[in-house]
């Protein structure tokens, strides 16, 4: 055992010292006139100690760490092409993917209900959305499953079937893939739990024309950047998760020549493109599978604390953790707390609903709110609270992202990588921006605010990594 | 996508380097960087700078838009295949070296050290760090010091480890596991634990924990207990010998459990260290496994090394003191001493309990191992003989010595160092027992301690000596003081002295010195019955 040079930077270097526990120690400190930096420091919840102490000591963790955010923050994402489910992702009639982890049909909230009935009804399984009620609860030939469990991610209820067109993403580096719906727009639409015949329509008229335009309009054009749009409209006030005008607009740009030039009628054209252009949140259907490319290719990585997903399916929330696997960590989702639209209150919304998390389990979203300050007032805060948010996500994240950047933190990365390890420790819970879906099915959105994760998959995802790490001992 | 602030992919192409350019005496490096992304006025500055070094004879940084590559051809440079989401780095320089300082000011100009972000403001909207982690990332620091309650320790230690630095762990109550898991991560980065329960120490000049101002000196001192460690700075001190630094380990570290990691790895800094010519290892004596892996290290320093491993039938701390003033060259002084002032007589000799109020416990044991000596039986929370234990109530009639710092007697309430209740109490009720003939305490100063001791203990120790000589109870009461400090201490030591030497007590800077003058206090009782009897035959 030698001394490396660290040691003896020990005895030479200019004092500055960082101290955590009884302010005293600070204070004799500044009594000598030596530079301190105090620790704001909080127990973490009883019961997490050991828990703790075995993940932190774990000798893989540090490097294993090391390799899940380098992979994470390396994916690349391009649209590649759009495709009917049933290819894609292999959707037989009578499954149905949705969003969050797995759910049952009798546990499921009124939008997730409402977008299966729908859902339902679109694939000519049910006559009608009574009908459809019935099948369901009976549940006979019927599948579900989560998107997440197919590398796909899909908004508010996220229901996929198999005739409904999906985005196909793909990673350059590892040719990996992930899938996405196509955003039906706002008001009373399938992903908020409406099954009407005017969301029946929609549905057909986007799996008839508006799939296979964006799809001859992306091969034409080629493999479209979305990573590259994602770090350019973060600097001109979206974050990806409530707020994608910028980006919706950059990917019609981009499109527009290819979609002009295909062979297809220029009324089917001038309606795709009405479409996408009257959708303000047309991208967040592009940002989302984007953030699964990264957040997946960090997965599996034994010893790492690193999240790579948080999704609600609108009854629990779910995370899953590199170094568990697939395991979910599960909770009762909450009601997120904001601003509502019109005469909506507390008591019409859902619980958080949607794999739209994964934005933020991928540094975007709510953790880059300081980029997004015209977002912040619609969920009920002021600028300064935007610049906040995003400050306190750098406690529990492991990475400054080197791509995401926000301009008024001096081009500072995003916060990436939320580490479960700083997570407990901190007390501070991932902050989610998010809209807020009406608990009655069809209802649509009544408002937006901000949601965390509940507690608890917190501490229990930890017991896992814990049971998952050699006991301590010297190493 | 032709903004030139956007980026993809990963990883960076070398296109070539080193390349001497044909016709001048120059060389080129030109490398195209995907997945590096900065915004212009940042790649301009950069270019600027790095164009702007010794031996550069051009620098093009930029993203690889048509228009900067029309620059580029224009430079001259060897033409890359790049993109606009690429970052092209074009340096042309008058040699190799040259070239490799352009290349590291780039690196420089482009890379974002965090210790220069604010907290506060547009640039991290003033969040507080919440873990050691988060301020190491912040903040260039030299080292750590950890104070949580000790289940929680282990991470924050850990933090200051993977962030690069040494770390004090003065919280106690770590498992045994996690302090080993600690020191190994620690020696394997090459850095220090100091800890875990180590109160003491003084790095850089600085006093972190309870730690006595001194002057910067050859000695270095490496020390698994905090008082020890506050004695001998102090009677260096007063030989005018200063300290280069003082280690703590922690009390546990030379347990056959850690097997004296920490020793070790301090022992081997100091001797690494060129302003450390002579090092002193302090403890109680190790496990045996132990005790020779530390002789073994101190054989092998090149820096002279005294080991003081200190117990009944060693040197106590004032012989070594001496012992390490004497290897440095200085003199060894006469130890301070301050008897009691005014017109009081000194105390005779008389028969009675000897009670020691201990603060620190090392010093509570030197002062036991000297009492024992002479005496016989001691009975302590602390005892030297599990039979000498003193039971829960901390009663007895015999010869006594407590040590008020003991984990038993600080549950739940501030260190006697910092907060003097319990002993004053306790003397209040040494003066209320006519079997009590001497009292001796110590008196810890220096950083963290009780910021004027004196304030209490001399009129506490003044009424006491009056009740006695009012004749209630009877009897002399005599009251030694052990006063660890130096005359730079904030408390400041003489003037701390005096006012308990104006009390009435006899006042020494060598804790043995005091023990051994407060022994000589006490004669030995004849066959009264008096506990002190009890186990004569089997006095040391």
């Amino acid at each position: 055992m030698t001394a490396g040079a660290p040691s003896l930077g020990l005895l030479t270097a200019d004092p500055h010292v960082v101290t955590v526990g009884a302010g005293l120690f600070a204070e004799a400190l500044a009594a000598q006139a030596v530079p301190v930096t105090p620790v704001e420091w909080r127990p973490p919840p009883p019961g997490t100690e050991e828990d703790l102490v075995r993940v932190v000591a774990d000798p893989r963790r540090p490097e294993a760490n090391r390799t899940a955010m380098e992979r994470m923050l390396a994916a690349g994402a391009e649209l590649v092409d759009v495709r009917p489910a049933s290819e894609a992702l292999g959707l037989e009639a009578g499954t149905f993917f949705h969003a969050g982890p797995p759910v049952t049909w009798e546990r499921a909230s009124g939008p997730l209900r409402g977008a299966l009935m729908g859902a339902a009804v679109f694939e000519g399984l049910a006559e009608s959305p009574a009908a459809a009620e019935t099948l369901l609860a009976a549940g006979d030939g019927i599948v579900l499953d989560s998107c997440h469990h197919h590398r796909a991610v899909g908004p508010m209820a996220g229901v996929i079937s198999a005739s409904m067109w999906v985005f196909e993403l793909r990673d350059p580096g590892s040719d990996a893939r992930a899938y996405c719906s196509l955003n039906e727009g706002l008001g009373k639409v399938l992903r908020y739990g409406a099954y009407g015949q005017d969301v029946i329509d929609r549905l057909r008229w986007m799996s008839a024309v508006l799939g296979p335009l964006l799809r001859s309009a992306v091969l034409a054009h080629g493999p479209i950047d979305v990573k590259a749009i994602v770090a350019q409209m973060l600097q001109m006030g979206d974050e990806g998760h409530n707020r994608n005008r910028a980006g919706t607009l950059m990917l019609l740009r981009e499109v527009l020549p290819s979609l002009i030039d295909c062979d297809a009628a220029a009324k089917d054209v001038a309606e795709v493109v009405r479409f996408v252009a009257g959708n303000d949140h047309f991208f967040l259907n592009l940002a989302m599978p984007a953030c699964k490319l990264a957040t997946d290719a960090a997965r599996d990585v034994p010893g790492s604390t690193v999240v790579v997903a948080m999704a609600r399916n609108g009854t629990d929330f779910g995370i899953q953790v590199s170094g568990t696997g697939d395991r979910w960590f599960t909770g009762p989702a909450l009601v997120p707390e904001g601003l509502y639209l019109g005469d909506y209150g507390p008591e019409d919304a859902n619980p958080d609903i949607g794999d739209s998390a994964i934005t933020e389990t991928a540094g975007i979203g709510g953790f880059a709110m300081a980029a997004a300050p015209a977002i912040v007032r619609f969920v009920g805060g002021e600028v300064p609270d935007a610049l906040a948010a995003t400050g306190s996500m750098y406690e529990i994240t492991l990475a400054e992202h080197p791509v995401f950047q926000v301009p008024i933190l001096d081009f500072r990365g995003t916060p990436t990588g939320i580490d479960v390890t700083r997570v407990v420790r901190t007390g501070i819970l991932p902050s989610i921006n998010t809209g807020m879906a009406g608990r009655v099915p069809g209802t649509g959105q009544v408002g937006a605010g901000l949601v965390t994760p509940p507690e608890q998959v917190f501490p229990a995802a930890l017991a896992a990594l814990a049971e998952a790490s050699p006991p301590v001992g010297p190493g | 996508m032709t903004t030139d602030d956007a980026l993809t992919g990963a990883g960076a192409r070398e296109v070539s380097t080193g390349v001497p350019v044909t016709g001048a005496d120059l060389v080129e490096h030109v490398e195209v960087r995907s997945g590096a992304y900065h915004d212009s006025v940042t790649l301009m500055q950069a270019s600027r700078a790095v164009a702007g070094l010794a031996g550069i004879e051009g620098a093009l940084i930029a993203m690889g838009t048509e228009l900067n590559l029309d620059i580029l051809r224009g430079m001259g440079f060897a033409m890359p295949s790049a993109g606009p989401n690429d970052l092209v780095v074009a340096v042309r320089a008058v040699d190799g070296a040259a070239l490799t300082r352009g290349l590291d000011g780039l690196d420089a100009a482009l890379s974002r050290p965090t210790a220069t972000r604010s907290v506060g403001g547009a640039s991290g909207a003033d969040v507080p760090p919440r873990t050691t982690g988060s301020a190491l990332r912040r903040t260039s620091a030299s080292l750590a010091l950890v104070s949580v309650p000790g289940r929680f320790a282990f991470a924050e230690a850990m933090d200051a480890l993977e962030g690069g630095v040494s770390v004090l762990v003065f919280s106690d109550n770590v498992p045994v596991e996690q302090e080993v898991r600690l020191k190994q991560e620690a020696a394997r980065r090459g850095l220090l634990v100091m800890g875990p329960d180590c109160g003491t120490a003084v790095v850089g000049g600085v006093g972190l924990g309870f730690a006595n101002a001194v002057r910067p000196g050859p000695v270095g001192l490496v020390a698994a207990s905090g008082t020890g460690a506050q004695q001998l700075l102090c009677l260096l001190d007063a030989a005018g010998v200063g300290v280069s630094a003082c280690l703590g380990v922690g009390g546990r570290d030379l347990s056959a459990a850690v097997g004296g990691r920490s020793t070790l790895q301090a022992m081997a800094a100091l001797d690494a260290d060129p302003a450390t010519e002579l090092v002193v290892v302090v403890s109680k004596p190790p496990a045996k496994e132990v005790a020779d892996a530390v002789a073994e290290r101190a054989a092998a320093m090149r820096t002279p090394t005294l080991l003081a491993l200190l117990g009944r039938g060693r040197p106590d701390l004032t012989t070594v003191a001496a012992r390490a003033i004497a290897t440095t060259g200085a003199a060894v002084p006469q130890w301070p001493e301050w008897p009691p002032s005014g017109r009081q007589p000194s105390p005779c000799p008389r028969s009675g309990a000897l009670r020691g109020l201990f603060s620190g416990g090392t010093l509570c044991d030197e002062a036991m191992v000297i009492a024992a000596a002479e005496l016989g039986p001691v009975a302590s929370n602390i005892p030297l003989e599990p039979e000498w234990a003193l039971p829960d109530d901390l009663r007895t009639t015999g010869h006594a010595m407590i040590d008020f710092g003991e984990d038993r007697l600080t549950a739940g309430r501030p260190h006697p160092m910092i907060d003097p209740s319990l002993r004053l109490e306790r003397l209040a009720v040494e003066a209320g027992d006519p079997g009590t003939a001497v009292v001796l305490l110590d008196v810890v100063l220096g950083h963290g301690s009780h910021p004027d001791p004196a304030a209490d203990l001399a009129p506490a120790i003044r009424a006491a000596r009056e009740a006695r000589r009012r004749g209630s109870p009877p009897g002399e009461l005599a009251v030694v003081v052990s006063l660890c400090g130096t005359s730079s201490d904030p408390q400041r030591r003489d003037r701390q002295a005096e006012a308990l030497a104006a009390a009435g007590a006899h006042v020494f800077a060598s804790n043995a010195a005091a023990a051994r003058h407060a022994v000589g206090l006490v004669r030995p009782a004849s066959a009264t019955g008096n506990p002190a009897d009890r186990s004569a035959g089997s006095t040391s």
